[in-house]
Formats: structure tokens, sequence, C-alpha cells
């Protein structure tokens, strides 16, 4: 295969599969991708994690904690996608971990309230649904497939936070209190995750070239919007952005604009949270690794074992 | 931490039936010490909600597969044996359930 080949596939809207020519770049640009996703589940798995011992009912416990199962899983099945093109798990995880490597800027907040589980689920797996669902459809093989299967569960994830959340604005002028804050912290975050406006997204027209991106940054954010607006309307929240109005020329609703400073600083590592969640991973990897060498030691006495038998006893 | 890329453990191919009379299929990699803990993560990971009955693991390093550049020689439709299709005989229309 060729790059000729590699563009007329591309074209037929197929999928390139691991051993395929393609160019370097788009080698590059898929790890990279990849990378950063599962980093975000990873990393995604400490604000809401927080909260298991402190959910409210066993209920709730169960719940959060097949969520947070949940995100690791997607972590594993998004860097089993990047081995397939010659990354390494470890190697990965290294760069993560030595801050080499980004994730999403939206873990990089606190979760003050349990209501922040619930804005959580709706607000940011909604954006995260958002953002994943055309990526179903991604050129590269292993990844699109890997979407299929974090989209059935993220409907989940979404649903019990907005159920949350509706179990909350029944109960106390309190409880409705801690949601409606939680909201106006999380609103403009969520709307970060979609990334830098167009104008400022150099690598969009060559990943959609490629179709491993299938809309642009503002295309979804505007779609995150609308879906959001009539949620929160049901919900009985305010969403904290005073322009936010339905624009009937557009058929889209106008928003507010965005403090892209603060993503910059977010993404740059001076978020409220960055150095903890790193904290947390880099320990996770210390404390676990005299188990992962354990289970190597093992595997290995086992299989001189098993050698040994063999030698033993001669068919 | 050492600088060094060490590798703790092997990758496996995880293949799930997803029901009793499908064949198993490929649903992705993991990485396990050796066959049995393989197993058991490709539960944790690739069945969590009845995706499937059965569950194999293979050590990545042992499968053999074709290469992309091999389709002509393994793949190309045998244009010259079209004999092979059922539909290369002519049987008259008046000749019932065949």
């Amino acid at each position: 295969m060729n790059e000729q080949a590699f563009t007329a596939t591309i074209d037929k809207d197929q999928r390139i599969e691991p051993r395929d020519w393609m160019p370097d770049g788009y080698r590059k640009t898929m790890i990279r991708q990849i990378a950063q996703h599962a980093h975000s589940e990873i990393i995604g798995m400490q604000p809401e994690g927080a909260w298991i011992t402190r959910a409210p009912s066993l209920r709730r416990k169960a719940i959060l904690l097949a969520k947070v199962q949940d995100e690791a899983g997607h972590g594993l099945y998004l860097y089993s996608a990047a081995e397939t093109l010659g990354a390494d798990r470890g190697d990965l995880t290294r760069r993560l971990i030595e801050g080499r490597q980004k994730y999403s800027s939206i873990f990089n907040y606190p979760t003050l309230t349990f209501a922040d589980v619930g804005v959580i689920g709706w607000l940011v797996d909604g954006a995260a649904i958002c953002n994943q669902v055309p990526l179903c459809r991604s050129s590269f093989g292993p990844y699109a497939r890997a979407m299929i299967r974090i989209c059935k569960e993220e409907s989940f994830h979404q649903r019990q936070g907005y159920e949350l959340l509706m179990t909350m604005m029944r109960g106390t002028e309190a409880q409705r209190a801690m949601v409606q804050d939680a909201v106006d912290r999380w609103w403009w975050p969520s709307l970060m995750m979609f990334g830098p406006p167009d104008a400022e997204s150099p690598n969009t027209a060559q990943s959609m070239a490629w179709k491993i991106k299938r809309h642009t940054n503002d295309e979804l954010r505007q779609r995150f919007v609308d879906m959001s607006v009539p949620q929160a309307e049901a919900l009985g929240v305010t969403l904290p952005d005073p322009d936010l109005r339905w624009n009937a020329e557009r058929e889209h609703h106008d928003f507010g604009e965005i403090d892209w400073s603060e993503l910059k600083r977010v993404i740059s590592g001076d978020g409220p949270m960055n150095a903890e969640r790193l904290a947390n991973r880099r320990r996770a990897d210390e404390d676990g690794a005299w188990v992962r060498e354990a289970a190597a030691a093992h595997a290995a006495k086992r299989r001189e074992a098993t050698a040994r038998e063999r030698q033993e006893v001669p068919a | 931490m050492s600088g060094e890329v060490k590798h703790e453990w092997p990758l496996f191919e995880v293949f799930v039936r997803a029901k009793r009379g499908l064949n198993h299929v490929h649903v992705g990699s993991l990485r396990a010490a050796d066959h049995e803990m393989a197993l058991h993560h490709a539960r944790d990971l690739y069945t969590r909600r009845n995706e499937g009955v059965s569950i194999w693991v293979v050590r990545s390093d042992d499968v053999v597969a074709s290469g992309p550049d091999d389709k002509d020689a393994f793949f190309a439709p045998s244009g010259d044996k079209v004999y092979r299709h059922p539909t290369h005989y002519a049987i008259p229309d008046s000749v019932p359930h065949i």
C-alpha cells in the first residue's frame, strides 16, 4: 500500500487499519489524539472517584463505582487502540505523569459538593458524547471501534447524572442551591472542552481531510449548547450566561464569549487541580510497581516450572 | 521511577463469543502477566455488560497475520475460476429447489 491507496481508502470513507501504509503525520497525530483521550479517561476517574466513599446511599455508591470503573475501561480500550500503531502503553503513561502529554482541561477543576457528581454526568459527559459520537466514524479503524463501545457506555453516565440532579432538585432549598452552584461552576469549563475557536485551531483542516475529525470545534460546541438549554429548563436551573438566547434567524442559541485565557492557563498546567491530579496518577503508578513486578516474576516462575515438567516427562 | 521503558507485561489479544451459536470475535487487547490474568482482565474490561458467554486470549506475538501487501496473492478474486460459483451453472427455471 502507498500514499495513493491511503488517500483512496479515505476518499471512499473506508477505514485505515494498523498494518496499512499511512503518512507519518497521520500516525503521529492519531497516537497523540488517542493517547490524550486515554489519559483523559484515566485522570477523569479522580474528580468523581473522590466522592465514592461519601455518596449519600448504597445505590449512589454502587452507581458511582460502576461509572468510575467504566472510565478506567475506556482508558484501557484507548491505550489498546494506540498500541496498534506501535505506541507503548508504559511509555504513554510515563509521558502523562511527566507532563509531556496532555489530557482534557476539564478534569483540572475540583468537585466541591455531591451535586458536582451529577453535573459532571450531565454536562461533562454530555459534552464528551457530543465530541465522541462523530469519532465513531474516525478513519482509523481501532479508534472508531473503541469509540463505539465507549459511546454505548457514556449514555449511562449522562443519564445517571441527570437523574441525580432531578432528585436533588426535588429536595430542599439548600439542595437546589447546591445544584445551581455546581452548574455555575461547570458550565463554562464544559464549553471549553471543545477546544479553541475554529480560527485558532490550525490542525483542524488537516484532521478533517484525514477524517479523524468530522466537525469543527465551534460546530460541536454549538450543538452542545443547543442540546443543553432545554435540559437546563426541564431541570429548573439557570445556565450562567446573560447572553444566552435563541436566535430565530440562525436557528441556534447565541451565547457569550468564552474566557479563552482561562483555557490556555488550565491546559498549560495552571488550573486549580493540575498538580494534584498528576501527583495522584504518579503515586498510583509508583505504588503499583511492586504488584506488576511480583505478577511478572510469578508468571516467569510458573513458565519455568511448566517447561521443566515437560522436559522430565517426554511425550 | 527509572527513566527507561520497562515492559512489565506482554500484550494479549482478546476474542469474545457474544452468545451461543456465534463465532468468537476480536474485541481488543490488554496487558497481563500470564494467560490466566489475561482472562480475568478480559472479563473485567470487555464483558462488564453481558457482552459475552466465552472469552479467548492469545499472546499478540503468537498471532501470524497476512500483510496489506499480500492482498493480491491472498485475496484477489479468482476470475479464472468462475466454476467455483453456483451461478456458473445454467439450470432450467422449470427445475425446482435448486
